[in-house]
């Protein structure tokens, strides 16, 4: 199997979609002749045109507002956000129109959006560049939320996020464009909604999504060549559908768990998950559970501290040890 | 402290409107070629849609309408004149001030009667009220709640038309306030950029809830100029005149079709009733004011007149077609009183597309959560 980066990955599912259906549109600022500001959509404007790749003024509202009225028409447009912290401008169209328009008109209008892009910290560019929002925005009903942790996800959830008849929410991680992983050459799609175990063990079950993912299985092989313990990862892949199952299942196996993300912890994702193990698993807890997210302060610049405010193998390991303690 | 800008004694500009183009609107080719029925039928139209507010704010008074109902009543000459010269590639979409829209694409007053009561029967389910009426089989996109949100959507529909090679437009209303929303500005540039066969219509009634425009709006008088500085055309309208209405329209439509290019056009109109059924419209205007439009530039009553005047109307016809109208706006709230409330499970229906249509087409799998 070819191994190619998550970067690659990405591009190789907007390609193949692009190629599969005359209506998806690649439209965002940069992302036709500057190649992209992560080169994620690199050669797309000279295979297949600017009327398939096009470069918009820097107008999130604007730009998302136009996709999503395009997509009520039928057009599948896959938006670049430079990064997700400036969803916030257009939040209005995210949130008020992309994902209510649909039950307002009683499911007689759907809208088959994508918005892509990086949303992580861990880049050493300040507070307003470094936001996580896939708990903020996955507390809206009518939309969905991805966060790919490899390269064979990021191209199957792509792929099935454009394929989607309602608004697919993809957010990415600049950290992981770089990643390199086995991606089949035929087409696939990761169904959205199903988690994924990306490590099986016995001892203590770590559940985590996006980045998280690959810090959660850093910190499990430590814990088994180190400590001898076995942690089992679940990756979430998918945080709204929510594969409850996968994760109960894993629960009900080693009866400890640790949930890790990025995101910060006051009303995070990870809030959602402890809620769901203690209402559908409680007697099978044999500890509380434990929890590692990103430092509750807003992100701090400076490169040293950062790295101890998102989840790092260390953190994680030490927080592992206290809910098997 | 410099004096604050925009202080002028206008609330609305009058003067402007007087000045309106005197070019014979009537003359217009759309106008021309305008038969005796199509006029009478036009007639109706806005008279239906009078008498659908009118009756709706007796059912808001029995306590069976919830929220916001923001009345069209005096502005019907411009859903009226606008729609009606539209093709079957066009589209329409719209802010919360709906109803008359709704009923000019061909929406029914039942529908739209039972939406507002919130009945099952409505025209979403009762989902979404009466800011948020939708009839995309009648290329209608809503009616929708926040202000200035719809006109990045109504880009986009343009984009659409353009992208698949139809030669449509979409007409994309919103009022005088919401122009001053960041969002009417970024959809007025990309129109504009990327020749988007869109026409925004700002139905300029004077107010923004409580604040005349002279409060709200730099260069109130002509906030269509602003299309200046994106480069887009731009029409100022006698909103109280469906000849007039109708001629502008017919123009921008042409420009879209013909050569993809958007226009602004501002329709000077006035509302009779309150921003909406909580606004008790006491601090804001004087009664006077009000009486002066309701008296001297009612679109129907001067339409009415038109239509004596060219003699393709009596006034026994017309009595008549009021009479029909309110029979209809009974007879519609009759069907929204006796039609059901959706059931409890309707409340996790029609929020996923591949929830509700689990099958082969479907990319999705997971559990959706409501818990
Ligand atoms: C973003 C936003 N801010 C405020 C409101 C509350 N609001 C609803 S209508 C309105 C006035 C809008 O006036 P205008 O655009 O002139 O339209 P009109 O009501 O006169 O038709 C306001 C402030 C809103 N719905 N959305
Ligand atoms: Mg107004």
């Amino acid at each position: 199997m070819p191994v190619i980066s998550y970067r690659e990955a990405l591009r190789a599912a907007m390609r193949e979609e692009l190629q599969r259906d005359e209506n998806v549109v690649i439209m965002g600022e940069e992302v036709a002749q500057f190649n992209g500001a992560y080169k994620v959509t690199e050669g797309l404007l000279a295979e297949f045109g600017p009327k398939r790749v096009v470069d918009t003024p820097i107008s999130e509202a604007g730009f998302i507002g136009l996709g999503i009225g395009a997509s009520m028409l039928g057009i599948r447009p896959v938006m670049e956000l430079m990064f997700w912290s400036f969803s916030y401008v257009a939040f209005d169209q995210v949130i008020n129109n992309a994902a209510n328009i649909r039950y307002m008109s009683g499911g007689q209008i759907n809208v088959p959006i994508v918005i892509r892009g990086p949303a992580n910290g861990g880049t050493n560019v300040g507070a307003t560049h470094s936001h996580t929002p896939e708990n903020i925005i996955a507390n809206h009903p009518g939309i969905k939320v991805v966060c790919p942790a490899t390269p064979y996800d990021a191209k199957g959830l792509m792929k099935a996020a454009i394929r989607d008849n309602d608004p697919v929410y993809v957010m990415e991680n600049t950290i992981l464009y770089n990643d390199r992983g086995e991606v089949p050459e035929e087409d696939y799609i990761v169904p959205i909604g199903l988690a994924e175990v990306k490590r099986a063990g016995t001892d203590l079950t770590i559940v985590a999504h996006g980045r998280a993912t690959i810090t959660a299985l850093k910190a499990a092989e430590r814990l088994a060549s180190e400590q001898n313990i076995q942690a089992e990862v679940v990756d979430l892949r998918s945080i709204r559908p929510l594969d409850e199952e996968t994760i109960l299942e894993s629960v009900r196996k080693t009866n400890r768990v640790l949930l890790v993300e990025e995101n910060k912890p006051f009303c995070g994702v990870d809030a959602q998950i402890a809620y769901l193990i203690q209402s559908k698993a409680f007697d099978y807890l044999d500890a509380p559970i434990g929890r590692v997210s990103s430092i509750d302060a807003p992100q701090i610049y400076c490169k040293k501290l950062e790295d101890v405010q998102i989840p790092n193998p260390d953190r994680v390991i030490a927080a592992a040890l206290e809910v098997l303690r | 402290m410099p004096a604050p800008k925009n202080t002028k004694a206008v609330t609305h500009p009058e003067s402007l409107k007087e000045e309106l183009p005197a070019n014979a609107p009537e003359k217009h080719p759309v106008n021309q070629g305008l038969g005796a029925e199509e006029k009478v039928r036009l007639y109706r139209q806005m008279v239906r849609i009078r008498h659908f507010e009118q009756r709706s704010i007796r059912v808001y008074q029995q306590g069976k309408i919830g929220g916001f109902l923001h009345l069209y009543v005096g502005q019907e000459a411009v859903a009226a004149g606008t729609i009606s010269v539209l093709g079957p590639d066009d589209h329409v979409i719209t802010g919360y001030r709906d109803h008359g829209h709704a009923l000019m694409v061909g929406m029914g007053m039942n529908e739209c009667m039972a939406e507002l009561t919130g009945k099952l029967t409505g025209c979403s389910k009762g989902k979404g009220g009466s800011m948020h009426y939708f009839a995309p089989d009648k290329n209608f996109w809503g009616g929708h709640g926040i202000v200035g949100g719809q006109a990045p959507l109504g880009s986009g529909i343009a984009y659409a038309l353009k992208y698949a090679g139809k030669k449509g437009c979409c007409l994309c209303y919103m009022g005088d306030g919401a122009v001053n929303q960041g969002a009417v500005h970024e959809a007025f540039n990309l129109a504009s950029l990327w020749d988007l066969p869109v026409i925004f219509i700002i139905e300029n009634n004077g107010y923004s809830m409580g604040t005349s425009q002279a409060r709200s709006s730099a260069l109130a008088g002509s906030l269509a100029q602003r299309a200046e500085g994106y480069g887009m055309a731009w029409e100022l309208v006698n909103g109280h005149d469906l000849y007039a209405v109708r001629a502008a329209t017919a123009d921008a439509v042409r420009r879209a079709h013909e050569e993809n290019k958007p226009t602004v056009m501002e329709i000077f109109t006035y509302r009779y009733f309150g921003h909406s059924m909580a606004d008790p419209d006491k601090t804001y205007r004087q009664k006077d004011e009000i009486k002066e439009y309701r008296e001297k530039r009612d679109p129907i009553i001067l339409w009415e007149k038109q239509l004596l005047q060219e003699g393709v109307l009596t006034k026994e016809v017309a009595e008549q077609i009021n009479a029909e109208a309110q029979a209809e706006a009974d007879a519609a709230a009759k069907f929204a009183d006796d039609s059901p409330f959706p059931g409890v499970e309707t409340i996790t229906q029609d929020i996923y597309w591949e929830e509700d249509n689990r099958g082969a087409e479907t990319s999705g799998r997971g559990t959706i959560v409501f818990g």
